[in-house]
């Protein structure tokens, strides 16, 4: 059967579950889903199915992104528009079942969104909500839609198809057209793809590898977790066009060990690909063929590093080697290699499906396209979101994100990971795109967008970042084994409140000498997170240093808990959670701390209720006496009747 | 600390890879999943059996944060430090944890009931703080809900 007959075949049967005379139920059951227990309300769907005698399909898809609601579970009912309900526990279930299903009332208020041409009275449309309006999803189109287990799903949407029209054309022709679409490596370097294959494609040699990075270690990212889990197909049918184009004939997917689902996923993809003739030799009867390998990655962040990541390939320590030779020339067991991103193929299968003309219609002058990104940390709305390139962080982060949690002030957002930086309030109205992030100090590196407000002090995240790189750091050159590591105890001492003046300067020379003469890219880009925070929050810097004040009040030897005479109504809660026993008090007595024993573990402020809200934080500034024991008598308030 | 193992458990891995040096890492791993560590006796084995230096393969094992040379708890807690995770408070679920265990992140209880570790990010950001026991993940975190979890697994057995 030739793939456009499976594609017929494919196209009958996703209509006919489309217009399935049975009830359908959608339920997303990637990682973030199964996190919020996405596992156990699939049980509790069964069970009442069961239970009622109902008769229904379950698909189980990837996420839509919507991950602050997760569980999400959709119903579509022959005739009615597929209905969105968020935040599903296994209690709510069997009401969708019994109102919904047995009973035809669709439940407006439990229900999120509607997707589709029709509405339902009290329901609003998914896409939308603030939080989907803004967004173009090229790359996640599949995601949340189709089940990523089928293969035919995928076909039945044009899946292939650009796989198809490739092998129809030269190489140099898919390499144009690649070029055409302005498509830049979305790993985070921004290397325009079109010519990283053609440098492959002309070196010589006739033994030529490609490879996907799916070694996402920046931590604070998942987007590309979520488009293996979720579309597979996307990436592997852009390997293929990619290794026609390069004229490779092996391809490697290093994904990390830390993402089971998605190797399990790709394992099942790459089988299903065999039986439809679309690995192997004579792929669809042309002349191209080719074979897919997953290595497992070990747990090492300077794998994503592209030398690093084929040592580790090769089965030996992932340690980066100086370029040139570039990897096109000389990469994998020594011959020419083209690495690129999850969402680089993915982006490249979609270029070619649907051409580069209509790729590069969304994006800026410069920036083509759009970009996946995680957005996580202190916003009300934490997800995966797909944007055309050139939104303003703004949008992101107060459109789409919703704001800050509980309404605090916003401080800044980190992009790009340990290798990008923090961009302050100041630079919330500036474009997203690989040159704005590169001008503001930051990278728009492979996706992670975390957002932080004013309780997070930017000196210790900028310290956490280094602790992060430097124990990565493979230890080969001089300037990151040893410049991140005199980087971390400088940043230590000054959270510490033992940092001087001299501290800063120096701290800021060594950045500018280890951003410089590292080997690799994780060395280079390691002091971002620091001077990023000192071009933009030095005041904070200097109150550490100056004042022995954590002006954020975080770091924990420069504040102190105190707890306020005036509000503590006695409840006895934090004298009971303490866990150093560093709280006197007892039954109708206010309760004081012992400074000498606490260790500053902010469980005492976690559970004071807020309705007290008695604890008080201070840095800088002496701690109040506590009270005499003979004043700390509580008198508590009769209750009215 | 020497215990004896059963060699004949990782045959089947040996024979898999037979001639594949470049798959050291796989192999590494699939002993690790045997054993839930690599075993000493396991790796002179290794290393006899397929002529791989034993300072290849311990400069290999050592390189990735993966791979463990003590045996573990029976319960195994990460977790998670990355971004979002500290920014939503990770740091305090990890103290939460070292107090309760009297362990370091990296470290086994000495009755090998519970082994404690941190790990760089599980790619579930949006759920943060996470913690993972065993197979089950754990979203949003505080360190009251760290010590109860922790309490369940004690109480279990």
């Amino acid at each position: 059967m030739s793939l456009e007959d499976v594609r017929k075949q494919a196209i009958i049967e996703w209509e006919a579950l489309q217009h399935s005379p049975k009830p359908r139920i959608l339920i997303g059951t990637a990682t973030c889903g199964r996190a919020a227990g996405a596992m156990s309300v699939l049980d509790t769907i069964k069970q009442e199915l069961q239970r009622h005698n109902v008769d229904a399909i379950i698909n189980q898809v990837g996420c839509i992104g919507l991950c602050y609601v997760e569980p999400l579970v959709d119903i579509i009912k022959p005739g009615r528009p597929r209905i969105c309900y968020a935040s599903v526990t296994p209690q709510i279930i069997p009401k969708l079942i019994e109102d919904y299903l047995l009973k035809d009332n669709p439940r407006p208020d439990l229900a999120m969104g509607t997707i589709g041409e029709s509405t339902v009275e009290g329901i609003p449309r998914l896409f939308d909500l603030p939080i989907l309006k803004p967004q173009v999803r090229i790359v996640l189109r599949h995601c949340g839609y189709i089940d990523p287990e089928d293969i035919k799903q995928y076909i039945a949407d044009d899946g292939y198809s650009g796989l198809v029209k490739a092998l129809a054309m030269t190489s140099e022709r898919v390499i144009e057209e690649i070029k055409k679409s302005g498509l830049k490596g979305r790993g985070g370097a921004g290397f325009p793809t079109g010519q990283k294959w053609e440098f492959c494609r002309s070196s010589p040699g006739t033994e030529k590898y490609i490879i996907c990075n799916a070694d996402e270690g920046d931590p604070g990212a998942f987007m590309n977790r979520s488009l293996l889990e979720g579309d597979p197909h996307s990436v592997l049918e852009g390997m293929l066009i990619g290794a026609y184009a390069i004229g490779a004939n092996e391809g490697y997917i290093y994904c990390r060990a830390e993402y089971p689902l998605a190797i399990e996923r790709l394992n099942i993809a790459i089988k299903q690909m065999r039986e439809y003739g679309l690995l192997g030799k004579n792929i669809l009867g042309s002349d191209f063929s080719f074979e897919i390998h997953i290595k497992e990655g070990a747990g090492a962040f300077v794998c994503g590093e592209e030398t690093a990541l084929m040592g580790s390939i090769e089965g030996k320590r992932g340690m980066p080697r100086p370029r040139p030779p570039f990897p096109a020339v000389s990469g994998l067991w020594g011959k020419p290699t083209n690495i690129n991103n999850v969402e680089s193929w993915a982006d490249a299968a979609v270029i070619m499906q649907k051409g580069a003309q209509w790729y590069a219609s969304s994006g800026t002058a410069t920036s083509k396209g759009t970009k996946t990104f995680s957005l996580v940390g202190k916003v009300k709305r934490t997800g995966l979101i797909e944007v055309p390139l050139g939104i303003h962080l703004r949008d992101i982060i107060y459109g789409i994100g919703g704001g800050i949690v509980d309404d605090k002030a916003f401080k800044a957002v980190q992009t790009g990971g340990p290798s990008g930086g923090c961009l302050p309030a100041s630079l919330l109205d500036s474009p997203v795109d690989y040159e704005s992030l590169t001008k503001a100090g930051s990278i728009m590196g492979s996706g992670g967008m975390v957002v932080t407000d004013e309780a997070t002090c930017m000196v210790d995240f900028a310290r956490f970042f280094l602790d992060f790189t430097q124990s990565e750091s493979c230890g080969k050159c001089v300037p990151c084994r040893l410049g991140t590591k005199r980087m971390l105890e400088i940043l230590t001492r000054i959270t510490e409140g033992k940092g001087t003046e001299e501290d800063i300067n120096l701290l800021l020379e060594l950045a500018d000498g280890v951003k410089d003469s590292a080997l690799c890219g994780l060395g280079n880009t390691a002091p971002n997170p620091v001077l990023t925070t000192l071009r933009y929050f030095r005041d904070e810097y200097e109150e550490h240093v100056k004042n022995h004040r954590c002006p954020a009040k975080v770091c924990k030897a420069l504040i102190s808990y105190y707890i306020n005479p005036e509000k503590c109504q006695a409840c006895m809660i934090c004298y009971r959670q303490c866990p150093v026993k560093a709280i006197e008090g007892g039954k109708d007595t206010i309760h004081v701390i012992n400074q000498d024993k606490c260790t500053k573990c902010g469980t005492c402020m976690a559970v004071c209720p807020t309705r007290f809200s008695a604890l008080d934080v201070f840095s800088g500034e002496p701690v109040p006496l506590p009270l005499p024991p003979s004043e700390r008598v509580f008198k508590r308030a009769k209750r009215e009747k | 600390m020497s215990t004896t193992i059963d060699l004949s458990l990782i045959e089947p891995v040996l024979q898999k890879h037979k001639g594949r040096q470049g798959d050291l890492i796989a192999i590494l791993q699939e002993i690790q999943g045997t054993y839930s560590y690599l075993p000493e006796e396991a790796l002179i084995h290794l290393s006899n059996n397929m002529r791989i230096p034993m300072s290849r393969i311990y400069a290999v094992a050592t390189f990735y944060a993966q791979f463990r040379f003590t045996r573990p708890g029976e319960h195994i807690i990460k977790v998670c430090q990355g971004t979002a995770c500290h920014v939503r408070g990770s740091p305090g679920v990890m103290d939460a944890l070292v107090d309760e265990l009297d362990i370091h992140a990296g470290e086994t209880t000495k009755d090998f009931k519970f082994s404690l570790e941190s790990i760089a990010c599980f790619g579930s950001c949006a759920l943060a703080p996470v913690m993972v026991v065993d197979k089950n993940i754990y979203g949003r975190m505080t360190t009251a809900k760290a010590r109860q979890i922790l309490g369940e697994f004690k109480g279990v057995k």
